[in-house]
């Protein structure tokens, strides 16, 4: 099924998970700013259960990632992208596992690579505010290195710094996703096919390439999320290495 | 089957996975830009709120804690520092009282010694007195006997009274000079 097929929103399959993701998420964050809410209005200090799932989620990417790469200062400052980028990655890399849906919505290059270029101008963005052009400066030629050397190391700063982070970011999570994408496939296609298709001994099969199918779901729970913590932390850690001082 | 495969990989390479298409990315784009407003505007605004004014509140009982806690202190410092007063002020009555005691007993002392005293004194001049009298009697006495013992043995020559005692005292200085004499000689 696919909506507005031939325009730019075209809604197919993945399109359709990602509305369905966002509107989850969009759900329950709303819910749980509701029992925020509450709870400093009634000045009710002991969270409800609810609640405190809520606080160790949003806390996770707070303390565990951003407060430890940047502080608490600037942690607090980046908090929303991160915020996004994290429970983004985690809800679209689960929907891989989840039936009928059955694939990551970040198997598609098109959101990941929006978070990479969002991380990508944001990192750049908190180097301009903090150091104005000295950040060029800084990351095309790092100091303590002789002036000869730049002819080597300057072609490769620019190349890791300002090209290749945006994109590796983008792949890894995609290739991630695909990669699994395509295993979950594999398995439990072949175990439909030597269970239905196949004849006598080869049913058995089936068993061992479900068991393999099993035990990949139970993997790709944890690449998905895996993968949210890694972008979400590589963000964290460019913002960083922006705003350090010295590089 | 194979063909099918072939036919899906056929299909596959007309569209590269790395390139996004302009629906992919167009969505991709909405999804965030509700995401991060949503989280940006509500989200973490209510979630920092609700962690501060839990960390307030956790703060003001503390200090609240410490508050009542100073107080007892000073509560504690104040009642002890009245004890050591009245303790003090115990030992002080103890010490007057005591010092009074002894000046009563010393001022009764003195007073019974001085009782002593003067009895010893009045009985000495009692002593003395009926002394002097039993001296003067017995000198009256002594004399006449004596006038009257020789009298009697000279006769009525003596009868002159006024000789008579010239005798006397001389016979009674003569007897004293004696006495003392013999006691010179004893020592």
């Amino acid at each position: 099924m696919i909506l507005f097929a031939g325009t730019p929103f075209e809604l197919n399959r993945i399109m359709m998970i990602r509305l369905l993701v966002t509107a989850l998420v969009l759900v329950v964050f709303f819910l749980w700013s509701g029992t925020f809410k509450k709870a400093y209005k009634n000045k009710q200090y002991v969270p409800s259960r609810f609640q405190l799932m809520g606080e160790i989620s949003l806390n996770f990417v707070r303390k565990s990632i951003a407060h430890e790469q940047l502080g608490e200062k600037d942690g607090d400052r980046f908090l929303p992208l991160l915020t996004t980028i994290f429970f983004i990655v985690l809800g679209m890399n689960v929907t891989g596992i989840i039936p009928s849906l059955n694939i990551a919505s970040t198997a598609l290059i098109g959101l990941p690579l929006v978070l990479a270029v969002a991380a990508y101008f944001t990192f750049i963005y908190a180097g301009v505010k903090k150091h104005g052009v000295g950040f060029f400066k800084n990351s095309l030629f790092p100091a303590g290195v002789p002036a000869a050397f730049y002819i080597l190391v300057t072609p490769i700063e620019l190349l890791s710094t300002f090209i290749l982070r945006p994109i590796t970011l983008a792949l890894r999570l995609t290739m991630n996703m695909i990669a699994g994408h395509l295993l979950l496939v594999l398995c439990f296609s072949a175990t439909s096919y030597f269970l239905f298709n196949a004849e006598g001994f080869f049913k058995a099969f089936g068993a061992g390439t479900f068991l393999f199918g099993f035990v990949f779901t139970l993997f790709e729970m944890l690449v998905a999320f895996l993968q949210a913590y890694v972008f979400t932390l590589l963000t964290t850690v460019y913002i960083q290495l922006a705003l350090a001082d010295e590089h | 089957m194979i063909s099918r495969i072939i036919e899906a990989a056929a299909e596959g390479q007309a569209h590269n996975p790395l390139l996004p298409a302009p629906a992919d990315l167009l969505w991709s784009s909405v999804v965030f830009v509700i995401l991060l407003a949503f989280f940006w505007v509500r989200v973490l605004p209510n979630f920092k709120k609700n962690l501060d004014s839990r960390t307030e509140a956790i703060e003001g009982r503390l200090e609240a804690a410490e508050k009542a806690q100073a107080e007892a202190a000073a509560k504690t410092a104040n009642i002890e520092a009245e004890q050591a007063e009245a303790r003090a002020e115990a030992a002080k009555i103890r010490e007057e009282a005591r010092a009074e005691g002894a000046a009563i007993l010393a001022e009764l002392k003195e007073q019974a010694s001085s009782e002593a005293a003067r009895l010893t004194a009045t009985a000495k001049a009692q002593i003395e007195a009926e002394r002097q009298a039993a001296l003067i009697s017995l000198r009256a006495e002594v004399g006449s006997l004596a006038i009257d013992l020789a009298s009697s043995v000279v006769g009525a020559s003596l009868k002159n009274e006024k000789v008579a005692t010239g005798v006397v005292d001389q016979f009674l200085a003569d007897l004293e000079a004696d006495a003392s004499k013999t006691k010179a000689g004893k020592k």
